[in-house]
């Protein structure tokens, strides 16, 4: 972080002034974003009656009854089933991410072989390519496999690298490693596997960090890939959990326990983003810088 | 962070120096490269070939046949695209996903560059602040916020009744077809942090002393916004332009989610990949849909191409790039 240095103060006053008018500006957009994640908090609480109507950003008479609900499960299916699939899932993509991308990366960032610069550019052009063109051939695939309603077709593509962003991240931060540390461990025999492992994986700590994090919080929220592929609801992640949840009898007078369990199911990400918000927030600041 | 950060693009280091070896060596070595090289790449290239190049090629075949996923594909040549052109639903997909794309996008991004020039003034709290900005783009695409949503944009909840308050009785976005659109703008105005986060990044990068310099020479602030931040932030600020504009294409989670896993009411939130979803896996019509999903990769590679070639005209880089 630049410290910067403070702009020769016009008066006093004036630099007062415009510092209030600045905590202002930016409290009221803080207001507007914060808004729907306390909504959510404090509609958990109300009774379902009120969850839409009261403007009572908090309830007076805060109940538990909404979360004790969830206790029930959702259709005879325990709420902990779709943590559990989902929490397979995210945790099952990321090992694959790290070990797929950080690969690649590094046949990218620190192998010379033939024909690497147009590999390089397809892989980026798959960032821009829209998925959608991909989504009928592949479910195709799939069926005729007999992988639909398993998680094979929402894994599989995470342990061959095809998230490009992630290898691209990975390559940017691996090219500013300095060349000497493999010509070193060269001189002293050591092969590619070796420099991967030993060398240039644990200095990639922070874009690996980054990825672990993006990749499960991408997954957890993943909701168009279970969708299309999970139909038995045993298998549902949280995501398809709530539109259960949702689409079942009786959810009008349950509204409440919905709006608790969207907060349950946006909790582990909230959490995620409050222990590593740097590691988030410097990983998408250079994917921007270095484009 | 805070180490000056260079645009590198595949700068091959200066004159690498191999050592001086006898031809065959050198010629062992690079076939051993190559090898360690398409090793490593192994993962990534069976997952192009399978996963990337193959639907693709698969997709282009299906969009020119019949099939229902249980017979066989039936060649039908253009019909798929000129029955997808006469389809009232395809046109009112094309139309608002277009409205959806052409007002949210600006609107995020402008907010985005706005927040994120006021964060740049390097005041108490500006990580905090930075911080919580950034949330609502890592939940915005769960389920959980789509019911959140849809919640605050009902009938008697806490939009309509502030409308209402300025005399604007609409009872509700998300059950007025002229409305819900508007609710779909808001939620991805609302994830402005990640494109802030990147333009931030990018402002701090501005020298400091070329501000003090205009200043001297009497700019204004509009002037030195003109002048300098925005040349000097064009990198950024076209990364920001391609990448949101490219994905808000693809909307599909909040879209039906919001809208009850509807698309409407009235088809007003059918945004293009909720009538895919609809045509291929609804109606099996594998065939429709796949014509569909090309036409928007065309649509896609069409605003790529444009911005692309725009640049040259607006995009600054530092001199030892390109």
């Amino acid at each position: 972080m630049s410290v910067t240095t403070v702009p020769k103060s016009p008066g006093l006053g004036r630099k007062r002034t415009g510092s209030l008018v600045w905590h202002l500006g930016a409290l009221a957009v803080l207001a507007v974003v914060l808004y729907p994640v306390l909504w959510v908090i404090g509609a958990s609480f109300k009774p379902s009656k009120d969850v839409i109507g009261s403007l009572q950003l908090f309830p007076g008479h805060p109940i538990l009854a909404n979360f004790k609900g969830l206790a029930k499960g959702i259709a005879d299916i325990s709420i902990w089933t779709f943590f559990q699939n989902s929490l397979f899932y995210a945790l099952g993509s990321v090992l694959g991410i790290l070990i797929s991308c950080s690969l690649t990366a590094y046949a990218f960032a620190r192998i010379r072989f033939a024909g690497r610069n147009l590999l390089f550019s397809l892989m980026i052009g798959t960032l821009l390519l829209p998925y959608h063109v991909l989504l009928i051939p592949q479910y195709v695939m799939f069926q005729k496999l007999q992988l639909v309603n398993t998680y094979v077709p929402l894994l599989i593509g995470k342990y061959l690298a095809t998230e490009a962003f992630f290898v691209f991240l990975m390559v940017q931060f691996m090219r500013n490693l300095p060349k000497e540390l493999d010509e070193a461990a060269r001189l002293d025999g050591c092969g590619h596997l070796r420099i991967y492992w030993s060398i240039v994986l644990p200095l990639c700590r922070p874009a690996l960090i980054t990825s672990a994090i993006f990749t499960f919080i991408n997954a957890w929220n993943d909701f168009m890939g279970p969708l299309i592929y999970l139909n038995e609801p045993g298998k549902y992640t949280v995501s398809l959990g709530l539109m259960m949840f949702r689409d079942s009898d009786g959810v009008a007078a349950n509204y409440g326990g919905m709006i608790a369990m969207s907060l349950v199911a946006l909790l582990p990400v909230l959490l995620f983003f409050l222990a590593f918000q740097r590691y988030l927030i410097d990983g998408m600041a250079t994917s921007g810088l270095k484009g | 962070m805070g180490t000056a950060v260079t645009l590198v693009k595949d700068a091959p280091p200066a004159a690498r120096k191999t050592r001086s070896a006898a031809p065959a060596d050198r010629k062992r070595r690079g076939r051993r490269e190559n090898l360690a090289g398409y090793l490593f790449m192994s993962p990534w290239i069976a997952g192009f070939l399978l996963l990337t190049a193959g639907p693709m090629v698969a997709s282009l075949y299906f969009a020119f046949t019949d099939y229902n996923l249980f017979n066989s594909p039936k060649w039908i040549g253009f019909d798929n695209f000129t029955r997808m052109f006469d389809d009232p639903r395809w046109q009112k997909s094309v139309e608002v996903t277009a409205k959806y794309v052409v007002i949210g996008t600006p609107l995020k991004l402008l907010l985005a560059l706005g927040v994120a020039m006021l964060l740049a003034q390097s005041r108490r709290g500006q990580a905090l602040y930075r911080a919580a900005f950034y949330a609502p783009s890592l939940i915005g695409a769960s389920v959980s916020v789509g019911f959140v949503w849809r919640s605050l944009f009902s009938d008697g909840a806490v939009v309509d009744r502030t409308q209402s308050l300025f005399g604007m009785h609409v009872g509700g976005w998300v059950g007025d077809p002229d409305w819900i659109l508007y609710s779909l703008v808001a939620l991805t105005v609302w994830q402005f942090g990640a494109p802030m986060v990147i333009f931030l990044a990018g402002l701090k990068q501005v020298p400091r002393e070329l501000y003090e310099a205009a200043e001297m020479d009497g700019a204004g602030p509009f002037r030195r916004f003109w002048s300098i931040t925005l040349p000097m932030i064009s990198p950024v600020l076209f990364f920001n332009v391609l990448l949101e504009t490219v994905h808000s294409f693809q909307i599909f989670g909040s879209a039906y989610v919001v809208s009850n896993s509807q698309c409407g009411p009235a088809d007003a939130t059918l945004v293009y990949t909720c009538y895919l979803y609809q045509q291929g896996f609804k109606n099996a019509q594998m065939g429709f849909a796949s014509a569909m999903a090309w036409m928007l990769l065309l649509a896609v590679a069409l605003v790529t191409a444009v911005l692309f070639w725009s640049q040259k005209k607006w995009v600054h880089y530092e001199e030892d790039v390109r």
